[in-house]
C-alpha cells in the first residue's frame, strides 16, 4: 500500500496548479453562469485545455490524448474542483470518442477525432426511447439499409443538449429476430440532416437541457456505422462502465461540501449560525464520511484500471453512491436557503433576493434528481451489481 | 499509488486466513470463549511459533517491525475466524503502550510478549468515565520511590489473564484534567490488587480491577509522569485501526455468509436469493462492506504516513464501522430467517462482536462528534 506522491507527481500538481490559476479566468466563469452563453464558455475552456494538451486524458496519444497515471488522474480531477473548473463535456470526448477509436474505421478516426478534439463537434448521446430506459434493450427506433445508406425511423428522449449538438451517437435497431441485444447497431448521425426534429423538453428545474429526437426517414450513410452492424449493443457496453465511473462525480461534491460549510456560517437561525447547528452538523458529516470513502473507492477503482483491469462492474458502486451523495448535498443546500430555495428570480439578481445561492440549490436540486436515474437508475445498478458482482 | 499488500504482508494474511480455516472452525471457537480465561492457552502459544505475536515490535527486542497494514492484515483475518484470544488487548494495547516506555521496562517485557509468556492488559475505564480516556480518579501518589495506587478500573479486556497491566492514574490536576494523567506498569499478583471476573456478549472475559494502596516501583512509569493523555491516544488509535480492521473481516464474512445461505434457501419453491427485495439488501450491505474498506485503507495510508488528514480519517472511520457494521450485521440476522436467531449458528456471534467494536474506543455518535468538532 502506498499512496504517497512520487516527486514527479508532486510536480505534476504544481503544473496543474498552475494552469488552472492562469486559465480558469472570472470572465470564463461568468459564461457558464448562463445558459445563452454557456456553450460559449464550455467550447473556449476546453480550447484552453486542448491548447495545454489536456483535453483527452485516456486517449491514446496518437489521436491527440494523453496518458496519464491514475495518480495524475486523480491530482488534475483534485485541483480542477477545487478552483471549481468545469468538466469537459462528456458526450463526445468521453463517451463517443473511446468507441470512435476504439471499433471504428481508420477514415472514422481522422474525420471525427480531431474535431471533437478541437470542440468543433458538439455531440449528443442517444440512447433512451420513450420505451426503452433502464431496460435500453428494449429500443425500437428502426434503421433499414437502402443503397449506401440506412433509413432510420423512431424517436429518441431525453437527449441533453440536443439543441446545441452538431452530430447524434445512436443505438438503433437493424435487426428484430434474435435476442434483443443482437440486433442493434451504433450509427453516428449529423443533426443537420433532413428529418430530425428537436422538441425541447421542459424540466422540473425550470431549464432546457432535456429534449426529444424524432427520426423521420432520416438517411445515415453506412459509413456512419460504428463496427458491424448488430453489433452495437459490445461497444455500447463498454461505454457505459465509463459512464458510471466518471458520473460518481466525487471532486464535485468535495468542492460543494466545502463551500457548503463556508456559507452556513452566514446563515443564522435564532440567533446562532447553522455551522453550529447540530442537526445540520451530522447530516453534513453524514455526507463527507461516505464521500471521504467514495473518494478511496474510486481510487481503488483506478489503481485496478492502471492495472489493467479496467473499470468493471464494481463502477456500479460508483454511481450509485456518488448520486446518492450528490443529492444529500443538494437537499442541505436547499434546506440551508430556507424560504429562498422557492425564488423563481426572474429578472432580478442576486443582490435583489439576497441569499445568492438559493436559486442555483434550487436548480441543482430539481435537475439533481436525474441523477439516480440516468446512466442506468440506481436500482438497475443494483441489480446489474446483484448479478454480476454477488452471483445472485 | 497501488493498493495492494506487500509479498510479505500476504505471506502474514495467508498464515492467519490457513490457521482459521485449518484449526478454528466455530465450535472450535465457541469451546475457547468458554475456557476460564476466555481463549485458548495451545491457541496462543501457536500465535507465538507463527511469530504474530512479533509484528508491531521493534527488530530490536526480538520484533516484526511491522506497521498499521501488517496489524490490518492479520485482523481482518482474525476477524473472519472471530478470533477470541487476546491479540487486541495484549500485543497491540498493552505491548503498544510499553512501546512508548523505557528501554527497561521493554527488554523486560517485549521478549515475553512475542514468546507468549506474558499476558497483558490496559487498565483505562472506569464506572464514570464512558468513552473519555481523560475522565481518570484512580491516583498514584508518590512516596520515595514508589507511586501508592487507589481506584478501581472496569471493563479490562484481558483482565482475567493479564500478569501485568498498565493502569492510568492521576498523578496530579482534576479528575478531567488531560494533564496529570500517569500510566504505570502494574502487576496483577501484587498486593492490594483484586479482580472481579465476567464475561461480555462477544465472549470475551473481562474484569473490574481494584487497587488498594498497591506500591508500584517508580521505575516502572510508562511514559513520563503526567504525561500519559497523549501516549493513551496515540496507541488507543493505532488499535482503533486494528479493530476496524477486525470489524471489516467480520463484515465481509458476514456477507458471505448470508449471500450463501439465500442461495441455498429455498421458499416458495425457488431460492429466496431470487427475489430481488433480498438481492437489493444484499447490494446495500456489500457496498457498506466496500465503502468500509476504503476508509479503512484511508486511515490506514494517512497513520504510515503520519499525514494531517490523520485524526479525520480514523474518526470517519469508526463512525462508519458503527453504523455499517450495524446494517451488515442486522441484515445478516434478518436475510437467515429464524435461523439468524439462534445461538446455534456463528452469525449472532458475529453480530455481537461487531456491536462490541461499536462501542470499544467510543460507539459511531461518539466519534461523530468528535469529528463535528474537528472540522468545525
Amino acid at each position: 500500500m502506498d499512496l504517497s506522491f512520487s516527486a514527479e507527481d508532486l510536480a505534476f500538481r504544481d503544473e496543474v496548479k498552475g494552469f488552472l490559476t492562469e486559465a480558469w479566468t472570472p470572465e470564463l466563469a461568468k459564461l457558464f453562469r448562463n445558459l445563452d452563453t454557456y456553450k460559449e464558455g464550455q467550447i473556449a475552456w476546453q480550447n484552453r485545455l486542448n491548447e495545454k494538451g489536456w483535453i483527452a486524458p485516456g486517449w491514446p496519444e496518437e489521436h491527440g490524448g494523453v496518458q496519464w497515471s491514475a495518480t495524475q488522474h486523480f491530482i488534475y480531477e483534485s485541483e480542477r474542483s477545487a478552483v471549481g473548473a468545469p468538466n469537459v463535456v462528456p458526450f463526445g470526448l468521453k463517451m463517443v470518442a473511446p468507441v470512435i477509436y476504439g471499433f471504428g474505421t481508420e477514415e472514422q478516426k481522422q474525420r471525427f477525432l480531431p474535431r471533437i478534439l478541437n470542440s468543433e463537434d458538439w455531440w449528443c448521446q442517444g440512447y433512451s426511447e420513450p420505451g426503452a430506459g433502464s431496460d435500453l434493450a428494449a429500443l425500437q427506433t428502426k434503421a433499414e439499409i437502402d443503397g449506401d445508406d440506412y433509413i432510420v425511423n423512431g424517436a429518441k428522449v431525453w437527449t441533453t443538449y440536443a439543441q446545441l449538438a452538431d452530430w447524434i451517437f445512436c443505438l438503433v435497431r437493424t435487426d428484430s429476430s434474435g435476442k434483443r441485444q443482437d440486433g442493434i447497431t451504433f450509427l453516428l448521425i449529423d443533426m443537420k440532416t433532413p428529418g430530425i426534429t428537436v422538441n425541447p423538453i421542459h424540466s422540473i428545474d425550470n431549464q432546457h437541457t432535456l429534449n426529444e429526437v424524432l427520426f423521420d426517414n432520416v438517411r445515415v450513410p453506412q459509413a456512419n456505422r460504428i463496427g458491424e452492424q448488430d453489433k452495437g449493443w459490445t461497444y455500447a457496453k463498454s461505454l457505459l462502465a465509463h459512464e458510471r465511473t466518471s458520473i460518481a462525480g466525487v471532486p464535485e461534491s468535495k468542492r460543494k461540501l466545502r463551500e457548503l460549510r463556508e456559507l452556513l456560517e452566514g446563515e443564522v437561525s435564532g440567533g446562532q449560525s447553522l455551522a453550529d447547528d447540530v442537526l445540520f452538523q451530522n447530516r453534513l458529516s453524514n455526507v463527507e464520511i461516505e464521500l471521504m470513502a467514495l473518494e478511496y473507492t474510486e481510487l481503488r477503482v483506478l489503481a485496478s484500471t492502471e492495472s489493467g483491469q479496467g473499470p468493471g462492474v464494481e463502477s456500479s458502486l460508483l454511481k450509485i453512491k456518488g448520486t446518492e451523495i450528490q443529492q444529500s448535498l443538494q437537499q442541505l443546500y436547499m434546506d440551508a436557503a430556507g424560504y429562498y430555495c422557492g425564488v423563481l428570480p426572474g429578472d432580478l439578481s442576486e443582490d435583489d433576493i439576497g441569499h445568492g445561492f438559493a436559486d442555483s440549490a434550487r436548480r441543482s436540486y430539481m435537475y439533481g434528481r436525474a441523477a439516480t436515474i440516468y446512466g442506468g437508475s440506481n436500482e438497475v445498478q443494483k441489480n446489474i451489481t446483484a448479478k454480476y458482482v454477488l452471483g445472485l | 499509488m497501488n493498493f495492494n499488500f506487500s509479498e510479505e504482508q500476504n505471506m502474514l494474511k495467508d498464515s492467519v486466513a490457513r490457521f482459521v480455516q485449518d484449526e478454528y472452525d466455530f465450535e472450535t471457537r465457541r469451546k475457547n470463549a468458554a475456557e476460564a480465561q476466555g481463549f485458548n492457552k495451545a491457541h496462543w502459544q501457536t500465535f507465538a511459533e507463527l511469530g504474530w505475536l512479533s509484528i508491531p515490535f521493534a527488530e530490536e527486542h526480538g520484533g516484526f517491525g511491522g506497521g498499521a497494514t501488517d496489524v490490518m492484515a492479520v485482523m481482518e483475518e482474525l476477524g473472519k475466524g472471530l478470533v477470541v484470544e487476546p491479540f487486541v488487548a495484549t500485543v497491540l494495547l498493552f505491548g503498544g503502550l510499553l512501546k512508548k516506555s523505557s528501554s527497561a521496562i521493554q527488554e523486560a517485557n517485549i521478549p515475553n510478549i512475542i514468546d507468549g509468556s506474558l499476558q497483558g492488559a490496559f487498565a483505562y475505564l472506569e464506572r464514570q468515565s464512558r468513552y473519555e480516556l481523560n475522565d481518570v480518579k484512580t491516583s498514584a501518589v508518590r512516596e520515595g520511590d514508589e507511586y501508592v495506587l487507589n481506584g478501581e478500573k472496569t471493563v479490562v479486556f484481558n483482565g482475567v489473564a493479564a500478569d501485568k497491566c498498565v493502569v492510568s492514574a492521576r498523578t496530579s490536576g482534576e479528575q478531567n484534567d488531560e494533564a496529570g494523567i500517569s500510566l504505570l506498569l502494574v502487576d496483577t499478583s501484587a498486593e492490594g490488587v483484586s479482580r472481579t471476573n465476567y464475561r461480555l456478549m462477544d465472549g470475551q472475559v473481562v474484569a473490574n480491577i481494584s487497587f488498594d494502596n498497591v506500591r508500584v516501583a517508580a521505575d516502572q512509569l510508562v511514559g513520563d509522569e503526567g504525561a500519559g493523555f497523549a501516549l493513551m491516544q496515540s496507541v488507543v488509535s493505532d488499535v482503533t485501526i486494528a479493530l476496524c480492521s477486525e470489524a471489516l473481516g467480520i463484515m465481509q464474512k458476514l456477507n458471505a455468509t448470508t449471500i450463501e445461505y439465500t442461495k441455498t434457501r429455498k421458499q416458495f419453491g425457488v431460492a429466496i436469493s431470487s427475489f430481488q427485495a433480498l438481492q437489493h439488501r444484499m447490494v446495500d450491505t456489500f457496498m457498506a462492506c466496500e465503502q468500509t474498506k476504503s476508509l479503512l485503507y484511508r486511515a490506514v495510508c494517512s497513520a504510515e504516513s503520519d499525514s494531517e488528514g490523520r485524526e479525520k480519517d480514523l474518526l470517519a472511520l469508526k463512525v462508519m464501522v458503527g453504523r455499517n457494521g450495524k446494517l451488515v450485521g442486522d441484515e445478516a440476522i434478518q436475510l437467515h430467517g429464524g435461523m439468524g436467531m439462534t445461538d446455534e449458528l456463528d452469525v449472532g456471534h458475529y453480530v455481537k462482536r461487531l456491536m462490541m467494536i461499536n462501542t470499544t474506543f467510543g460507539d459511531a455518535d461518539y466519534s461523530q462528534q468528535k469529528f463535528n468538532a474537528l472540522v468545525r
